[in-house]
């Protein structure tokens, strides 16, 4: 199988992730969007990794992983803290850098 | 051989399916928990990839971070959060040009995507890795010989950036100090009713010697 046909799926998983964060408003689910973006990209490396016969392809998925946990972590942390402050906090009600 | 391809073929159709529809399921779901339980199909779906690519340290990875702990976070949130707040998904936009908008961006995303990988598709020298060839060893012997050769400082700092999430998640999700609430909210009545309450205690313990004495 070539490498290709990963590629285009990996495409169509980004392009699906980024309509997910431009249409939803829910933070929640526009983290999870995000999720699925970087998996796109986890699967390209992967693909070009094996395609190209190096290993470095693979230690950045490695690290992709490690920064998305951090990355979770502090934006969860930062959601709980807003919507602790104001209920029912969508993406249009933080458009503002008010308190 | 024969076989052995159209097995390949297989699994990737059914593991394409299962991330582009669980992707489909994380934007189109109401309720924010059916998205999670999408997101961990599509991740389930991309790790069958890379079992698929021969990056099995990767897949486990993949299936143990994500699926076992960023998902089950996302889930905690969730239940934290209250499930019961749900977004209008398709009602009334303030701005009408703003979802199609958004679709025509996706799709242009999606296309020059494609494009962009499938012009770099065809091998750049044709020659492998002098220095990080993944055929040397099984995968697991080759990522760990490189993570703790060449890329060990990433490797070190990727340490400080975790300890540094946990220290910052701690503190974001604190609740707020005594002194930050905003004592402005509570009404006055709650102040006079413990005065009166503590009124009340002496009245009833003078009650009672009346009754013994009578």
């Amino acid at each position: 199988m070539s490498q290709s046909a990963y590629l285009v799926v990996a495409a169509a998983l980004f392009g699906l992730g980024a309509a997910g964060v431009l249409l939803r408003k829910n933070p929640l689910v526009m983290f999870m969007c995000l999720e699925l973006m970087l998996n796109a990209v986890n699967l390209t490396f992967v693909s070009f990794s094996r395609s190209l016969n190096d290993v470095g392809g693979q230690v950045s998925v490695f690290f992709v992983l490690v920064v998305a946990a951090a990355e979770v972590v502090v934006g969860l942390g930062i959601i709980v803290a807003i919507v602790r402050r104001r209920r029912g906090a969508s993406a249009d009600d933080m458009s503002l850098l008010k308190g | 051989m024969l076989a052995a391809v159209i097995v390949e073929r297989v699994v990737w159709a059914v593991a394409a399916m299962i991330i582009l529809g669980g992707a489909l399921g994380v934007i189109g779901s109401e309720n924010p928990v059916h998205s999670a339980l999408s997101l961990v199909a599509t991740l389930f779906g991309v790790a069958l990839m890379f079992v698929l690519q021969e990056a099995y340290f990767l897949a486990a990875i993949q299936v143990i971070v994500y699926a076992g702990a960023i998902v089950v976070l996302f889930v905690f949130v969730i239940m934290l959060l209250g499930v019961d707040r749900f977004e209008v998904l398709w009602g009334r936009e303030r701005a009408l040009w703003r979802r199609p908008l958004a679709v025509l961006a996706a799709v242009a995303i999606t296309v020059l995507a494609c494009v962009g990988m499938l012009a770099t598709t065809t091998e750049l020298t044709g020659a492998p890795s002098a220095t990080a060839r993944l055929d040397a060893d099984n995968d697991v012997m080759v990522i760990g010989r490189s993570l703790f050769t060449d890329y060990v400082w990433a490797f070190e700092i990727t340490g400080v950036l975790l300890t540094v999430a946990v220290v910052g998640a701690v503190v974001l999700s604190r609740r707020p100090t005594v002194s930050a609430i905003d004592w402005d909210e509570f009404p006055v009545d709650e102040v006079d009713g413990e005065d009166e309450f503590t009124i009340d205690e002496p009245q009833d313990a003078g009650d009672e010697p009346t009754e013994v004495a009578s």
